[in-house]
């Protein structure tokens, strides 16, 4: 595996503050390869795109970063904590480093100004010695990078239509060659076409960009296909992570396998669908012991009293990790 | 360009009926100013001079209406307004010519610097919520809940009366020749502080709070949060983006107060005797002088029709989203 480019570790997102806190990531390890898709899934609730706020540092209020590090490692120099950085140095990481692709395609445009000026603000904020006609000529091939042609380059937001608009965030997205884009759901306002489109056309430009994508979707099927290595959330933590071909072959902690059961696949026999019983943990009282036991088939003695730990399952598992007893970490799985 | 000559037609339209109305609106109040012209001069205008009066006046009833409406659109177009009857034999052109410049220094200023100062304000307001310029908030919903002219009224009961700088009435010093000399642009001023200032401390509240809730809203859209992971200046966020997006409403509510600025803050006006256009027109409804109350109204209208105007294009030039068809 090559070396990581974004280092998650022990990160906590609360939202509001003392006693009354609720605690929407907790403790979460999470590391992203240089040029590999990471899938994050999970159902509403989960903490997904809270996460991938908390790391960008753009959650709104009363988010609060109650604890962990964000490890960034650049091409070339140290590698810097994104939570430490100020204000200023903070503005320079963003975007040049990591960008995001946001879920609402229709209201991620200025809707008064052209598309051009919002991709050229971003370009000349970060590199301030480059030119006008240089800039432009940039913007120009960004929208040919996804397919839109150059004359859309003084549209207004309103005159795209969605997959459009969200071609041209992506295009925005790839403007400064950042080593990491955060994908929050970036297809799930547009339909399934537009969704096949956009997924191919981004697979191919990682290809050639060589820039890592962590993916966040509630649509565990199309991280399947997508992604080189899927995490699982629930309840705030990471239950699951594993490579994206191994988890679908055999998940498992039961909450990916309940995951994998409730959508069809397209080859292969015939299979029940099944859902997961229950609804998703109330985050401001969670149950004890391990948060999905109350919806789990398979619970058993500890999982009402101890949390288990995220770890290796064994040795015929390799470059997985899970938190579930039925996977106890670090011991062999009997034979 | 079609959607703009559409938006013109349409305001022609408008000032027709609103000059047709106000044709026939003072010939349908009952009550007759030459009677009151008679009586006021107790007997001592003869058959005749009241016969004359009536042609004068245009009261002549022996015309038809039709006549008279032609008759009147003719007038209009000579820019002859009739003469006045409270300020008799002078035309009512003059009368509003000498009453505008006041109402326009006075209401125009304070408007357009509240809007500006207010706007300013908000957007500071909205975009750090729980600054100092927030704690204000609570005073200036108060301010401006308050009508003009109560803030008048305390005003002067506060700052105008024996020994204090400020005037409680008039536009200049009595004796003082109107004309831009050291003597003349001084007084005028003085008297025009606390009016201005009553108006300024009023409507900026106003602005303010819109402009301030505004941005509290915009500050809450995908695009701001998008701007902010681009990287971008805090002060371009807030500005050409968080603003640039919370001012529309503002500057529509800003064109529309341009037109109010003729007809005046008429009760500030009156509380301060400020011998503005609104002033004019609280006299000329006491002295029942049709003439005057036509012009001023056929002013005032044609202001707020013009500021609709204003309103529409100012729209065009802001937000993309209102022009069809590029």
């Amino acid at each position: 595996m090559s070396e990581p480019v974004l280092q998650i570790r022990k990160l906590r997102v609360d939202y509001g503050l003392g006693d009354e806190a609720v605690h929407a990531v907790r403790d979460v390890d999470l590391t992203l390869h240089r040029g590999e898709v990471l899938g994050l899934a999970g159902e509403s609730g989960s903490g997904k795109s809270t996460l991938a706020y908390g790391l960008t540092r753009l959650l709104p209020p009363p988010g609060v970063i109650s604890g962990g590090q964000v490890i960034y490692h650049p091409l070339d120099g140290p590698p810097v904590d994104v939570l430490a950085l100020t204000p200023a140095r903070l503005r320079q990481f963003r975007w040049a480093e990591t960008s995001i692709v946001f879920q609402g395609a229709m209201n991620s445009l200025n809707p008064v100004h052209r598309i051009s000026t919002q991709l050229l603000d971003v370009i000349k904020a970060h590199e301030p010695r480059s030119t006008a006609t240089g800039r432009r000529a940039r913007a120009r091939e960004l929208l040919r990078l996804v397919g839109i042609t150059a004359d859309r380059l003084d549209s207004y937001p309103h005159q795209l239509s969605g997959g459009m608009r969200q071609r041209v965030m992506i295009a925005m997205a790839l403007a400064l060659e950042p080593q990491v884009v955060i994908m929050d759901e970036p297809t799930t306002a547009l339909d399934v076409v537009m969704q096949r489109q956009i997924l191919g056309q981004l697979a191919e430009l990682r290809q050639r960009l060589g820039f890592a994508v962590l993916f966040i979707t509630h649509d565990l099927s199309l991280l399947v296909e997508f992604s080189d290595r899927i995490a699982i959330m629930y309840g705030g933590r990471i239950v699951e992570e594993a490579p994206a071909a191994e988890l679908y072959r055999r998940a498992l902690h039961p909450y990916t396998g309940g995951l994998l059961h409730s959508f069809p696949a397209l080859r292969g026999p015939r299979r029940e669908l099944a859902g997961i019983p229950g609804s998703p943990p109330d985050l401001r009282a969670m149950p004890s012991g391990c948060a999905f036991h109350p919806r789990c088939p398979k619970a058993f003695g500890p999982c009402d009293k101890d949390l288990p730990p995220l770890g290796p399952p064994g040795a015929d598992h390799p470059g997985r990790a899970v938190a579930c007893w039925l996977h106890p970490a670090a011991e062999p799985v009997p034979r | 360009m079609r959607f703009l000559l559409q938006r013109i037609a349409f305001y022609l339209f408008t000032a027709w009926a609103a000059i047709t109305l106000n044709f026939f609106i003072p010939r349908m109040i009952p009550g007759d100013p030459v009677q009151s012209l008679i009586s006021r001069n107790q007997g001592r205008i003869s058959a005749d001079a009241i016969q004359s009066l009536r042609v004068l006046f245009g009261l002549d009833k022996n015309q038809s209406l039709w006549t008279q409406y032609v008759d009147y659109w003719k007038q209009l177009f000579h820019g002859d307004l009739g003469l006045s009857f409270t300020f008799f034999p002078t035309p009512v052109s003059t009368v509003i010519g000498d009453s505008l410049p006041w109402t326009v220094g006075l209401v125009g200023i304070t408007t357009v610097v509240s809007f500006f100062l207010g706007t300013a304000l908000g957007v500071g307001a909205g975009w750090r919520r729980g600054s100092w310029i927030d704690a204000l908030l609570p005073a200036t919903t108060f301010l401006s809940s308050i009508p003009y002219f109560w803030l008048g009224l305390v005003a002067i009961a506060l700052f105008a009366g024996p020994g204090s700088v400020f005037p409680s009435s008039g536009g200049y010093e009595p004796g003082l020749v109107p004309a831009f000399d050291q003597y003349f642009i001084p007084s005028a001023i003085q008297h025009s502080i606390l009016p201005a200032a009553t108006i300024l401390v009023s409507s900026m509240s106003g602005w303010l709070l819109s402009m301030r809730n505004m941005m509290v809203t915009v500050a809450s859209e995908d695009y701001i949060t998008v701007a902010h992971a681009k990287g971008l200046s805090e002060r371009r966020v807030a500005l050409s983006y968080a603003a640039r997006n919370a001012l529309l409403p503002n500057v529509s509510g800003f064109a529309l107060s341009l037109g109010f600025i003729v007809g005046g803050t008429l009760l500030v006006e009156i509380v301060f005797s400020y011998p503005g256009l609104g002033f004019q027109l609280f006299q000329a409804v006491g002295a029942k002088d049709y003439p005057l109350l036509q012009g001023i109204f056929l002013i005032i209208t044609i202001s707020v029709l013009v500021a609709n105007l204003l309103a529409d294009v100012a729209y065009l030039l802001l937000d993309p989203r209102t022009r069809k068809s590029g």
